[in-house]
C-alpha cells in the first residue's frame, strides 16, 4: 500500500500550541512535503511559542527566530549566504497574517519585487493571535476581535492579499487549507522544485481566537472551501489564475459562520451582506481564471 | 545540519560571527498528552484505514502500524497517548465513526 502523503514526519512531538491548532497541522503538512532540507525563518507570531523555548525546538530543521517585520529580508539574506556555502537548501519564511498582510507587507514586497529565492508561507488565521486576538487587515467582515468588538466589530474587508502578489509577477503563488492535505502537499512539493519567490497562503483555523470547538478545525478550513469563503487557486508568474477546485453547489456561507463565537452577533442582514461580499469575491476570480 | 542530541551551545568566536544560540533540545519531553480532557478510542472493528485521522492530526500523535487485514496490507491508524492533546479532529473527522471520545478520569 502506497500513501499519498509521505510518512517521516519532520515535526517532532511536544509541540505548544492550543489543542486543535490550525497553523500546527500547516506546519505538519508542509514539513513532510519539504523535507529536511529545509531552513525555516520565522517572524514574531504563535509559531515562535508553539516551537518551544531555547534551548529546545519541535521542527527537526534549522528554525531562526527574526522581528516581526523582517520574516522575507531574513529569509532572503539566509538564503544569499547558504548559496555562497555552496548549498541547495530550501529556504521557508513561514509567517502569520499579521507578518504577511501588515507589518512585513513592505519587506515582503521588496523580496517579491527582487524574485528572492524563497518560499513564503503565509499561515492565515486570520487575526494577531499571539498577543490576545487583535484584528489584522485579514480579518474578515464583520469578525469579532479584542479589538473589532460585537458593537463595533470589523467594517472592512480582508485584504487581497493574493491579488497583491500577483501583481509582483512571482512564479508561483498558491492557496492551500489543512482541510486538502493531499492539494496542499503537491502545491508544497511543486514550489519546491520552483526557483524565485514562490507565495502560499495556507488557511488555518484558530480555535481560541475564532471561540470555536477544537475539534472543528479541519471541518471549517473545509466549509470555508465549500462555502467559497476561501478557494483553493494555483497563479502562474502572476497571469495565469487556475481554480484548483470548482465549486458547483457551494455550501451556504452561514454554515460556516454559525458555529464561530467570532461570528455569533451577526443578524441575518450582516450574514447576508457577508454572503454577498463572498459571491462577488467568487465572480471577480472567476473572470480572472477564464482568461 | 547539527543534530540535536548535540549538547553544546555554540557562540561562535572563531568566525567572528555575532553569538549565535542553536536549540539542539527537541520538545519530547512535553508529554502534552498531560493537557488531554477527553480521550480519543478506536474502535478497529470499525476502522476502514482511510488514514484520515492520521492526516488530520495536528500533533503527528497518530502512527501507522503496517497489519494485514483479509490479506491485504494496510496502515493501521494507533494514537500516542503521550502526546495525544484530545482536540477531538480525528474524532469528527473519522469517515465510519469508528473514533469514540470519552472523558478523560481525573
Ligand atoms: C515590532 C513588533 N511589534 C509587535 C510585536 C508583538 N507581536 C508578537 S507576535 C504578534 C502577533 C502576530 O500575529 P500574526 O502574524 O497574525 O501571527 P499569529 O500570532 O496570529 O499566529 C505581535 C503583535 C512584536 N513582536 N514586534
Ligand atoms: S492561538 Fe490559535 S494559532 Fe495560536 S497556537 Fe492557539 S490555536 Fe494555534
Ligand atoms: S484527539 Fe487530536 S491530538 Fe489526539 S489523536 Fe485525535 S487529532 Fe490527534
Ligand atoms: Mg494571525
Amino acid at each position: 500500500m502506497k500513501l499519498k502523503i509521505p510518512e517521516e514526519e519532520i515535526m517532532g512531538h511536544g509541540n505548544l500550541a492550543c489543542q486543535g491548532c490550525g497553523a500546527t497541522l500547516a506546519m505538519r503538512l508542509a514539513l513532510k512535503a519539504l523535507g529536511s532540507n529545509t531552513v525555516i525563518v520565522l517572524p514574531a507570531c504563535c509559531w515562535s511559542v508553539i516551537d518551544g523555548p531555547f534551548p529546545h525546538s519541535v521542527v527537526n530543521v534549522p528554525l531562526f527566530h527574526t522581528a516581526f517585520a523582517a520574516g522575507p529580508s531574513t529569509a532572503s539574506g539566509v538564503k544569499a549566504a547558504l548559496e555562497i556555502q555552496g548549498k541547495d537548501t530550501n529556504v521557508v519564511a513561514w509567517a502569520g497574517d499579521g507578518g504577511t498582510y501588515d507589518i512585513g507587507l513592505g519587506t515582503l514586497s521588496g523580496a517579491a519585487e527582487r524574485n528572492d529565492d524563497m518560499i513564503y508561507v503565509c499561515y492565515d488565521n486570520e487575526a494577531y493571535m499571539n498577543t490576545g486576538i487583535q484584528r489584522s487587515s485579514s480579518t474578515p467582515l464583520k469578525a469579532w476581535t479584542t479589538t473589532t468588538p460585537v458593537e463595533n466589530p470589523k467594517e472592512s474587508h480582508k485584504k487581497d492579499i493574493i491579488s497583491i502578489m500577483a501583481a509582483h509577477r512571482i512564479p508561483y503563488l498558491a492557496t492551500a487549507s489543512v482541510a486538502y492535505p493531499e492539494d496542499m502537499i503537491e502545491k508544497f512539493k511543486k514550489a519546491k522544485d520552483i526557483r524565485g519567490m514562490r507565495f502560499i497562503l495556507v488557511f488555518s483555523p484558530c480555535p481560541t481566537g475564532w471561540k470555536y470547538a477544537p475539534q472543528l478545525t479541519v471541518k471549517l478550513a473545509r466549509l470555508a472551501v465549500q462555502s467559497r469563503v476561501f478557494p483553493l487557486i494555483e497563479i502562474e508568474n502572476g497571469i495565469k489564475w487556475k481554480l484548483n477546485k470548482e465549486i458547483t453547489h457551494p455550501s451556504p456561507v452561514s454554515e460556516y459562520l454559525k458555529p464561530q463565537g467570532r461570528f455569533k452577533h451577526l443578524s441575518d442582514e450582516d450574514i447576508a451582506e457577508v454572503e454577498q461580499s463572498v459571491e462577488a469575491d467568487w465572480n471577480r476570480l472567476l473572470e480572472k481564471t477564464k482568461k | 545540519m547539527a543534530k540535536k542530541s548535540d549538547k553544546k551551545i555554540i557562540f561562535n568566536k572563531e568566525k567572528k560571527m555575532p553569538p549565535f544560540a542553536i536549540s539542539f533540545y527537541s520538545m519530547e519531553y512535553n508529554k502534552t498528552g498531560g493537557w488531554r480532557n477527553f480521550r480519543p478510542v478506536i474502535d478497529y472493528d470499525k476502522c476502514s484505514c482511510c488514514l484520515i485521522c492520521w492526516k488530520s492530526c495536528p500533533e503527528a500523535a497518530i502512527k501507522l502500524k503496517k497489519t494485514k487485514v483479509k490479506g491485504k496490507e494496510k496502515f493501521k491508524p494507533v494514537i500516542d497517548y503521550e502526546y495525544c492533546k484530545g482536540c477531538g479532529i480525528c474524532w469528527e473527522e473519522c469517515p465510519t465513526e469508528a473514533i469514540d471520545i470519552e472523558e478523560e478520569a481525573e
